[in-house]
């Protein structure tokens, strides 16, 4: 079982939007999707090394900020090249004002 | 049985491989390769993988998934002759395969330096794994390196050779690094940086003469001062590798040349990637070959669906980055000397120019920042590209205004 920490309040992230939350020395990034519903994934890419919470959120893309690989932030799938390798995902909940994501 | 044969093996004649497959392509899939390697990522190859003794290219495939998509690999044999009447290519080793389809992604080779109409023996290029791991092997750890040109190639190797404890010396004729397709705004924070990690930049020096051989290289510039180091590496340009299909008697015009559909002349013969010249959809259908690595992905998809019989043109927005040390640069479009440019600073160190056309169309975004910190507006000014846009300069340059605000409305 993982430990539920929280990561933002729900205002500190943008719908369609991401934002980087660092934990214990391990980073994650945590979605808004456009209709409002939370989500968390590991914070790096699986390519190289770059943080997704420089990327841009469509719909329920993430797609990283250095060569446009593509992940389904909900499951975590990558979609497009050159990610091919799956995210990571955690579970989220909201309690009042905060997200909280359960953490490995 | 005849089916697809791809010649060229990398990154984009794999892709598009891997994706004939991936949208239900049954036949026999054939990838031919010059290389001894399993397909893999070019740009880590001045980046990363020259920074690492032993490191690794980064593969785009390995045996295992070829192997369960029954796409077979023909490394180290490269094609030697299309007969398009009998549809055959002819490999090196006298093999010979037939096809019903062909798809070429030869790519683009350095320009090698010449003299006197022979080439200049002792020279460095970067290309190939093979280039790399000699080149890596000769710089060690303090080796004095001469660079040749100031392009993105140049810049890359010479930042990495920093890294690794390298005298360096980059030599560049035209009056500043980076004279093609970036401003010179970040032409200079590029140039500032390289200075800033002790790189000695020479810009806008005749060359005289240039004598390399395994055991030093020496370029002696045209007011008579020489300089000297261990090895030199040439990075003047590539050309593409259209050898192969103009003695086929395809259409050659710098790359060769293709349709919206990336099919040439020959309906059952296509070309993508840094080998062919294609119309471009973001500059009204101009005919030209780029260097992009995410244009060639973009290419390996889509003629995917056109080998299936899809009609849809292929359009793209053009888009190259670079990394040198911490700073990463990007650019979408084609930047033009012309082009009215608007700057949008995000930090300190960080900006985004938009280049507006006469007509306030945004024609190309060019930035440069701490690795991370501008792929974000650059990707937004892209979609504002493809678009056509023709956003109020003011907007533009007022960093509080969001791109993806301007991009909705
Ligand atoms: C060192 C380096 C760094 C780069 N960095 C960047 C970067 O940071 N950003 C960016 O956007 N782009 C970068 N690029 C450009 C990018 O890598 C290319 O655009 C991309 O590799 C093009 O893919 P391609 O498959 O068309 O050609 P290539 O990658 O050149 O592959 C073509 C393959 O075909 C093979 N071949 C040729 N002729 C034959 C034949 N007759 N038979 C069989 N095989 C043949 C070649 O050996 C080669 O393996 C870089 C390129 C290099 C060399
Ligand atoms: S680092 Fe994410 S796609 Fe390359």
């Amino acid at each position: 079982m993982g430990r539920w920490v929280t990561a933002c309040a729900i205002d500190d992230v943008d719908e369609e939007d991401v934002i980087r939350f660092d934990h214990e020395g391990k980073v994650y990034a945590i979605y808004k999707s456009p209709q409002g519903e939370f989500f968390a994934t590991n914070g790096v890419c699986t390519h190289e090394h770059a943080y997704l919470s420089d990327g841009l959120v469509m719909g329920d893309i993430i797609e990283c900020p250095k060569h446009n690989g593509r992940f389904d932030y909900r499951t975590g799938a990558a979609r497009s090249a050159p990610a091919c390798v799956d995210l990571a995902t955690f579970p989220v909940r909201i309690e009042g004002e905060d997200v909280l994501v359960e953490v490995g | 049985m005849a089916g697809r044969v791809i010649v060229g093996a990398g990154e984009c004649g794999a892709r598009a491989a891997l994706a004939l497959r991936g949208r239900g392509f049954d036949g026999p899939i054939h990838l031919v390769g010059e290389e001894a390697e399993l397909p893999y990522e070019r740009p880590p190859l001045s980046k990363a993988v020259l920074a690492e003794d032993g490191a690794p290219p980064r593969q785009v495939v390995n045996e295992a998934a070829l192997a369960e998509r029954s796409i077979t690999l023909h490394r180290a044999n490269p094609a030697v002759a299309i007969d398009r009447d009998a549809r055959i290519v002819r490999l090196a080793d006298g093999g010979a395969l037939c096809y019903d389809l062909l798809l070429l992604a030869t790519g683009a080779r350095p320009r090698r330096l010449q003299k006197d109409g022979a080439e200049i023996a002792g020279i460095h290029y970067l290309r190939h794994m093979a280039d790399c791991r000699a080149l890596r092997q000769r710089l060690g750890s303090g080796a004095k390196l001469l660079v040749l040109g100031g392009g993105f190639l140049g810049l890359e190797i010479a930042a990495t050779a920093r890294r690794r404890g390298c005298a360096v010396t980059l030599i560049e004729t035209q009056p500043r690094v980076l004279m093609r397709g970036v401003p010179a705004d970040i032409a200079d924070v590029v140039a500032a940086r390289h200075r800033a990690a002790g790189v000695d930049l020479r810009c806008g020096v005749g060359i005289a003469g240039i004598a390399a051989d395994e055991t030093g290289a020496a370029v002696t510039l045209a007011d008579g001062s020489r300089l000297a180091g261990d090895l030199l590496v040439a990075c003047v340009g590539a050309v593409p590798n259209t050898e192969l299909a103009a003695a086929a008697g395809l259409t050659v015009d710098n790359g060769i040349v293709v349709d919206a559909r990336l099919r040439t002349g020959d309906p059952a013969i296509f070309a993508v990637g840094d080998c062919c010249a294609f119309p471009l959809s973001s500059r009204d259908g101009r005919v030209m070959r780029l260097e992009s690595w995410r244009c060639a992905l973009e290419q390996a998809e889509a003629v995917a669906g056109s080998m299936l019989g899809e009609e849809r043109p292929f359009e793209t927005v053009p888009w190259f980055w670079s990394d040198q040390y911490e700073l990463s640069l990007q650019v979408a479009g084609l930047p033009e000397p012309d082009h009215a440019i608007v700057e949008r600073r995000l930090a300190d160190d960080a900006f985004i120019l938009f280049h507006l056309d006469a007509t306030g169309r945004l024609a190309a975004a060019s930035d440069i920042g701490p690795d991370g910190s501008i792929a974000r507006d650059i990707r937004l000014a892209e979609m504002l590209i493809a678009r056509r846009a023709r956003p109020d300069p003011a907007l533009l340059s007022r960093a509080e205004v969001k791109l993806k605000g301007l991009l909705a409305a």
